[in-house]
């Protein structure tokens, strides 16, 4: 072998290595949740109430609760974040304006979830007096994840050709026509990317919904935008550190951990599903 | 007014501060072929922009001088830019097909403009195919992506799309530069057939294409218009001595 080729297949067996140890941390994670987690994993643990200070009956409340959050803050994240990044990738031109919005945005996203969280009580909870909430807790979130939504559709709008933008205005179509019958169809597989990703957060973070919505122990489903309700991750937490009983509850725990990479999983694969067919509907050469 | 189909009056054109037109004086008539040759960079697409004023898209385009389409400033205040843009079609030199089915493709250009009516969409789509010789290769895939055909076809098609809005003028930037002989021998005879009914203003850097398929020849050089007169006079006996070594070879 000559000091060439053996200075590549060092390289490239340290890179497989790294990769490999990568994938199997991931998996052995997955694998201990799911092994831990399986065995309280039945219809009963996922429709009923908690009782016996959780350590036993379900965790149907807290994943009501979750899918609520994620519908709430998406309702409101997902078509500010989409149109405020179609009017800057499409309408706005480069600019000392359009620099300082992109830095603001990439600033939000990177402020740690806590304080989003302290903010949405300030604002949500008390300044609008909207309470404990799902409202509140579903602004909150959503302002987290407004970041992610609008850099990821940008960066959607930028993949899309500008040829066909030029090919559109050819024929006549106004801005607006070529906005939404050829930018956004061909965009939108990668619009849902961020979609995906911002439902993963939202579905997991617990600081934000920390003082905003999550209640430790509430044995009803919501009847209202302004109930309080419980939420996976928050429960999770509760479970782990400050339940009636830390012990008893570690399976319970670990289902609701399990119950809740599920969710996500399930997200994740249904989203990537729409995007498939969505994408090859708009394939490009 | 003037009866020119296409008329430039002293128009200079600049991006930022380049100087990219100087001076431009030009004229093209109804149901005729101009060529624009001319080396890389030389002004000859910037002036085919300025027909359907795609430079306006361009930041930092600024010029003076007017331009004239069927007598009409197109330019002036009142101009609406997008029924502009229906009546001058433009070919691209890459084929930029939406990724939408082959129908939908040559609807396009019917739909934005606001007709519903479905029985004329489809005669129109059909006719433009025709005429742009493309309906026997893919009448059976209308329903499926345009992505799915070769670039000529793809070229074609854009065609047939420009086509179907019934323009008063079609533009084609270098427009079989990216197609394979056969391809771009089927472009040509298209054009050919064309000229029939439209005018026809194209950009080409091949010299035997423009020999080929126009009436009038255009030579541009660093941004000015050296000469433009009968094709056949461009070849032969071109008047300027830059025309004659750029026909013959010598640079660019």
């Amino acid at each position: 072998m000559t000091r060439k080729q053996l200075s590549q297949s060092i390289a490239f067996n340290s890179f497989r290595l790294v990769s490999l140890v990568v994938v199997s941390i991931l998996f052995v994670i997955l694998g201990f949740i799911i092994i831990k987690g399986i065995g309280v994993i039945n219809w009963e643990f996922l429709t009923s109430m908690p009782k016996d200070g959780m350590t036993g009956g379900g965790i149907y409340p807290a994943i009501i609760g979750t899918l609520c959050l994620i519908a709430g803050s998406m309702i409101f994240a997902f078509p500010i974040g989409v149109l405020s990044a179609i009017y800057m990738n499409e309408y706005l031109k480069e600019s000392f304006l359009k620099k300082l919005i992109r830095t603001m945005t990439n600033n939000l996203a990177g402020i740690p979830s806590i304080v989003f969280g302290l903010f949405g009580m300030a604002l949500f909870v008390n300044t609008l007096k909207f309470g404990d909430s799902i409202i509140a807790g579903s602004l909150t979130l959503g302002l987290m994840v407004l970041p992610v939504i609008i850099r990821t559709t940008e960066e959607a709008l930028k993949s899309v050709d500008d040829s066909l933008r030029i090919g559109s205005y050819a024929l006549g179509a106004s801005r607006l026509q070529t906005i939404r019958k050829v930018v956004l169809p061909v965009a939108f597989p990668n619009i849902l990317t961020g979609l995906i990703l911002s439902i993963g957060r939202v579905s997991g973070e617990t600081a934000p919904i920390l003082f905003t919505v999550a209640v430790y122990f509430l044995p009803k489903l919501p009847s209202g935008i302004f109930d309080q309700v419980m939420a996976l991750p928050y429960h999770l937490y509760v479970l782990t550190t400050s339940g009636t009983n830390v012990v008893e509850s570690r399976p319970m725990a670990y289902g609701t951990a399990f119950v809740l990479i599920m969710l996500v999983l399930i997200l994740n694969l249904l989203a990537n599903l729409i995007r498939r067919i969505a994408g090859k509907k708009t394939k490009m050469n | 007014m003037s009866d020119h189909k296409v008329e430039v009056k002293n128009l200079d054109l600049y991006y930022d501060d380049f100087h990219a037109l100087k001076n431009i004086n030009f004229t093209a008539e109804a149901k005729t072929v101009s060529a624009f040759i001319g080396p890389s960079g030389c002004g000859k697409s910037s002036l085919l922009r300025m027909f359907n004023r795609m430079n306006d898209l361009i930041d930092g385009t600024r010029f003076t001088g007017e331009v004239f389409v069927d007598g009409q400033d197109i330019y002036a205040k009142n101009i609406d830019v997008d029924e502009l843009r229906k009546s001058v079609g433009m070919v691209f030199q890459k084929p930029n097909p939406f990724p939408k089915t082959i129908f939908e493709n040559v609807a396009y250009g019917l739909r934005v403009n606001g007709i519903k009516d479905k029985h004329f969409i489809e005669k129109k789509v059909t006719e433009a195919i025709k005429q742009a010789a493309l309906w026997d290769e893919v009448k059976d895939k209308l329903k499926k992506s345009a992505m799915e055909l070769s670039g000529g076809q793809q070229q074609r098609l854009c065609i047939a799309r420009a086509l179907a809005v019934e323009p008063a003028l079609i533009l084609m930037d270098e427009p079989a530069s990216a197609l394979d002989p056969i391809s771009t021998g089927k472009i040509e005879d298209l054009i050919f057939e064309l000229k029939n009914q439209y005018s026809i203003i194209i950009v080409t850097h091949n010299l035997q294409q423009a020999g080929r398929i126009s009436d009038f020849t255009a030579f541009f050089y660093m941004g000015e218009l050296v000469e433009w007169d009968k094709t056949k006079t461009i070849f032969t006996n071109p008047t300027d001595i830059r025309t004659q070594n750029y026909i013959t070879g010598r640079f660019g």
